[in-house]
């Protein structure tokens, strides 16, 4: 008797100890739409895993990468799950910054996850981070005005037809603008685009040497034919606009045709927030005619364990919980099948009740398929990368060239200078980063 | 003195003004009513921009919002206003607390047994102000790392402390010179021990202007945006951070970014109504004499 | 009448401040100082190393070297500019008897409570967005192109932004020196018969002028360090119209990691800001000892 109760004493103070004691993990996020609904389901977490209490650091895209960048970097140890992209990845798993996703339980399947990103999130065969949503980019396009002006989007466009399409709805269309864009300066916003607009023409950012290429015809012709079609057909102000500012325009119906990550086909198809939910079609990204390449868009946004968590078990049994296929089927099941967090298992795009929920499925699927990181250009490159170059030093370098694009598209700077002071600016950069010798 | 009494008397003025035209009164009432608000409608709208809903908000110029509280509530549930309202309290308070111990008793000294060196001192106090922050980022960064202080409420007050310590020393010396050394001198013969000096006469004078110098520095602390920012993460991180949750998500979502910069900029925002006349007092860093 | 007591005294008591503050600028900047002979990128911890010179040269061959110092000094002096004379004109109207001057001096003070991002973001989105803005929507109703002021005039609209936030301190600083001015002096000008601007030219303005320099000389502090309205509105751009020398140390920072060349700008930037400081103090700061 004695023994039993002073067992059950011993087990009542562990019990309660491990209350006590449980364990909080800091996860830093982007306050993009799905993180904020991962937040709020997260108390299905807690329910499960009492032990493990959650501690989140939302915060806006840029400001987020400062912070957790600095604290990888230094050893800060403030966060134990961290947000980064599909760029971030590679290079701090080389660094030994991230540890290997060794525990996410047996039921995670990993063979599931798109062979695209799985592939962008590995490094010599062990996966440092797991997926909570991919994207590429596609063509989103107004089926009336599409109608109205005579056009019907071939199966593989090209850039010389989306040119015309865009200049003959903005004639036929005062209202509404042929083409919006990005033109925000930012490596991850109009590079992002400008990027792979260059893949798609025959471009790359370097050759074999790591010598910039920006004095190549492929980069003049690509990039002259993206500022005179902003000029003719595109929004006023449009060096201003980001993907947040393209999608609102889109929304209220003053875009014809809009090219950007495939997330946004949710949003622009969902009829709460978009005017125009049942006039959009999707088509893949355009290329040049001739050129095989559709622009090579891939991007996903992801959870990692910095190396200078304590709480890494912990850690891993939340990211596991957040991006396997029951997280999924509960999102669906709670706020519908739309807005589960997409491009990131094969399963999602099997799913029926999926695809019917979501007519961009199939064009999503496709352009993520259509992307491969390891050869962005038809010419040999040096470097990963779709629409970044996975190098830590295309952050600052893909900024500011960004900022020499945008003040061409302001009308402050020429074509030819814009591209010169690139090709300046990136040589500078590269020789003190050391790629050239 | 003259100071204080000319800062206050703005309704003796009134009073005392010759023969005011009504005339003229209304002409600088309107002018000064039409300039006011011009100035203010920035923060006007944000108000009004946080009481719309989110297709209101990006709807063109509209004054009257449909007053729905709809944002405050999708902000409140997104990320609890409570914790970081709270850090900022205490790091603000805190800061100002800290370097006005320390900064009484060096501008005390520096007013009232100045040497040729105490202007060169003040000076080189204020120049380091001028260092920028993001230079000596990393560094600090690491050194706060490997002092355990990152993201920890007593990180950020001592961070706070030094960069506005300048500000209140000067304030706080500009406002001390203003009391007569007569009057120390009369106390002195008096009898007065130099801490019922301190106590008893000082003290009384010094207390606008510390009063001021304490707001004025509250202000600078709830408002500084770099370092807050950056050495804190979760746990110590005040307002500044609880605005970058909001800004720029996926779209355009104006009304939620105005209600959270409502929040952020209330609680300071109110002080400063309400604390005006003392705030005035002892900002005028010597400017009068 | 300073005995050697109270002068050990005034020494043990400024003790505190001046210790504190010599550390606060001593470690930070002798670590900058190491720091910038040394090859450091935080994303690429492998290559650190002596670097001797390098890191001067690369900040100061930046192409945006020059123009940010250009636009460091546009951005201090325009908001300098429309702050002092903004704030002397303001000053001059509050000081007239109005109706409700209270809330007239609650509604103009109100700027400086609010923190820089916000009133960044606040300007950007609503107030001078070309789409969605106030500015825009003025502008259509008069039948014009909506002005797209951070792609056109980028620089311009940062100091406007800035200005609006530091246009209430000088208002406040600048009234109570009015207020203070002798309501007799003033009188007797009036009966010799002085006219408004006579009046203004020789008795307030030369007795504003200290109220002015202490303008001067707290906001440029302030000014020199100006970046999160940048970062927040317009990134630096379009090119490199309103990168500041704050915003270029920034961005080798915290956008390219490079605590080497940042340190490097950070060393560069204290010895301007203290030419800065000493061409201020020659040029204004006698004003203060009087």
């Amino acid at each position: 008797m004695k023994l039993r109760t002073a067992l059950l004493g011993a087990c009542s103070v562990l019990v309660l100890s491990g209350a006590a004691f449980a364990e909080t993990i800091t996860i830093a996020t982007v306050n993009n739409g799905d993180m904020i609904r991962m937040q709020r389901l997260a108390e299905d977490f807690t329910a499960k895993h009492p032990d493990i209490q959650l501690q989140w650091v939302t915060l806006e895209e840029n400001v987020l990468r400062e912070r957790v960048t600095t604290d990888i970097a230094a050893g800060g140890g403030q966060y134990d799950v961290m947000t980064i992209g599909n760029y971030e990845v590679p290079i701090w798993a080389k660094q030994g910054w991230l540890l290997e996703l060794d525990g996410l339980g047996d039921d995670y399947d990993v063979d599931d996850l798109l062979p695209a990103i799985r592939g962008g999130l590995t490094v010599d065969g062990k996966l440092y981070a797991a997926p909570f949503y991919g994207e590429s980019a596609m063509i989103m396009y107004r089926t009336d005005l599409f109608e109205a002006a005579g056009l019907e989007m071939p199966a593989s466009p090209t850039w010389e037809f989306i040119g015309e399409a865009a200049r003959k709805i903005k004639a036929d269309n005062p209202d509404v603008n042929g083409i919006c864009l990005r033109g925000k300066a930012g490596w991850g916003e109009n590079m992002a685009f400008i990027t792979a607009l260059a893949n798609s023409y025959g471009g790359r950012w370097f050759d074999e040497n790591w010598q910039p290429q920006f004095d190549q015809p492929e980069w003049k012709e690509a990039f002259q034919f993206y500022i005179d079609l902003m000029n003719d057909a595109g929004p006023a102000g449009a060096s201003s606009n980001g993907f947040n500012e393209n999608l609102t325009l889109f929304q209220q119906g003053k875009c014809g045709m809009w090219m950007d990550a495939t997330v946004a086909a949710s949003f622009v198809s969902n009829p709460e927030d978009s005017q125009v939910a049942d006039k959009v079609d999707f088509a893949i990204f355009p290329s040049k005619e001739g050129v095989d390449n559709h622009g090579h868009w891939l991007w996903s946004w992801n959870l990692a364990v910095p190396a200078s968590s304590g709480k890494a078990e912990a850690a891993q049994t939340f990211i596991s919980w957040a991006t396997d296929k029951a997280y999924t089927e509960m999102v669906a099941e709670k706020e519908g099948w739309a807005n589960v967090p997409p491009g990131t298992r094969t399963s999602l795009y099997e799913n029926a009740a999926y695809k019917e929920a979501a007519p961009f499925a199939e064009p999503t699927l496709e352009a993520m398929n259509a992307a491969d990181i390891t050869k962005p250009s038809v010419k040999p490159v040096p470097y990963t990368g779709g629409q970044f170059v996975a190098i830590p030093e295309f952050q600052g370098l893909g900024t500011t060239v960004g900022q020499l694009f945008a003040a061409a598209l302001a009308g402050q700077s020429s074509v030819d200078d814009a591209l010169a002071q690139a090709q300046n600016i990136a040589t500078r950069e590269m020789t003190r980063a050391g790629y050239i010798k | 003195m003259g100071v204080v009494q000319h800062g206050l008397s703005c309704g003796e003025n009134l009073i005392m003004a010759r023969r005011v035209s009504t005339r003229h009164k209304v002409i600088a009432t309107f002018a000064a009513w039409l300039v006011a608000f011009v100035i203010f409608f920035p923060i006007l709208y944000m108000v009004i921009t946080s009481l719309k809903t989110e297709p209101e908000a990006i709807a063109g110029i509209n004054l009257i919002p449909s007053f729905t509280l709809e944002s405050y509530v999708a902000v409140q549930q997104q990320n609890d206003y409570f914790k970081p309202f709270m850090n900022s309290v205490v790091i603000a308070l805190g800061s100002t607390l800290v370097a006005l111990i320390i900064a009484i008793p060096a501008a005390w000294s520096m007013a009232f047994s100045p040497t040729k060196r105490t202007k060169d001192i003040l000076m080189w106090m204020l120049s380091t102000k001028m260092m920028p922050a993001v230079g000596v980022l990393v560094p600090l960064f690491i050194i706060f790392r490997d002092t355990g202080l990152l993201d920890t409420r007593i990180g950020l007050t001592m961070i706070l402390t030094l960069i506005n310590l300048p500000i209140v020393v000067w304030m706080l010396y500009t406002y001390f010179r203003e009391i007569p050394g007569e009057i120390l001198e009369a106390a002195r013969m008096d009898g007065a021990s130099l801490s019922g000096e301190i106590i008893y006469v000082l003290t009384p004078m010094a207390v606008p202007g510390i009063a001021s110098t304490m707001l004025l520095n509250i202000i600078l602390a709830w408002n500084e945006a770099f370092w807050t920012l950056r050495l804190a993460a979760a746990n110590a991180a005040p307002l500044t951070a609880f605005i970058a949750s909001f800004s720029s998500p996926q779209g355009l979502f104006w009304a939620k970014l105005s209600a959270a910069s409502t929040l952020a900029i209330a609680p300071i925002l109110i002080m400063g109504w309400f604390s005006q006349r003392q705030l005035v007092r002892g900002l005028t860093f010597g400017a009068v004499k | 009448m300073a005995t050697r007591q109270t002068r050990t005294l005034a020494r043990f008591m400024m003790a505190p401040a001046v210790v504190l503050l010599l550390i606060w600028m001593i470690v930070p900047l002798s670590m900058t100082i190491w720091y910038s002979f040394q090859n450091y990128n935080l994303l690429n911890p492998m290559t650190r190393g002596f670097a001797g010179w390098s890191n001067y040269v690369y900040f100061y061959t930046d192409p945006a070297f020059y123009q940010a110092i250009g636009n460091t000094l546009m951005l201090v002096g325009g908001v300098l500019f429309i702050t002092v004379v903004g704030g002397i004109l303001l000053a001059l109207l509050l000081d007239q008897p109005i109706f409700g001057q209270g809330i007239v001096r609650i509604l103009v003070i109100s700027p400086f409570f609010v923190m820089p991002p916000v009133a960044a973001l606040v300007w950007k989105n609503m107030i001078m967005h070309p789409g969605y803005g106030v500015f825009a929507d003025i502008s259509r109703f008069f039948g014009l192109q909506p002005v797209d002021w951070f792609a056109q005039y980028p620089l311009f609209s940062i100091i406007i932004i800035v200005a609006w936030q530091w246009l209430p301190f000088a208002t406040l600083i600048l009234l109570t020196a009015l207020q203070s001015l002798d309501e007799e002096q003033k009188e007797a000008a009036e009966m010799d018969g002085a006219n408004f601007l006579n009046r203004f030219w020789y008795l307030t303005l030369p007795h504003l002028a200290r109220a002015i320099t202490v303008v001067i000389l707290i906001q440029t502090i302030f000014l020199l360090a100006v970046y999160a309205e940048i970062l927040v509105t317009t990134n630096g751009g379009p090119g490199y119209a309103s990168t500041n020398l704050a915003f270029l140390i920034y961005r080798t920072a915290l956008l390219s990691y490079d605590v080497g060349g940042a340190s490097a700008g950070g060393v560069i930037a204290v010895i301007l800001a203290n030419i800065v400081a000493i061409f201020l103090m020659r040029a204004v700061g006698r004003n203060l000892d009087r």
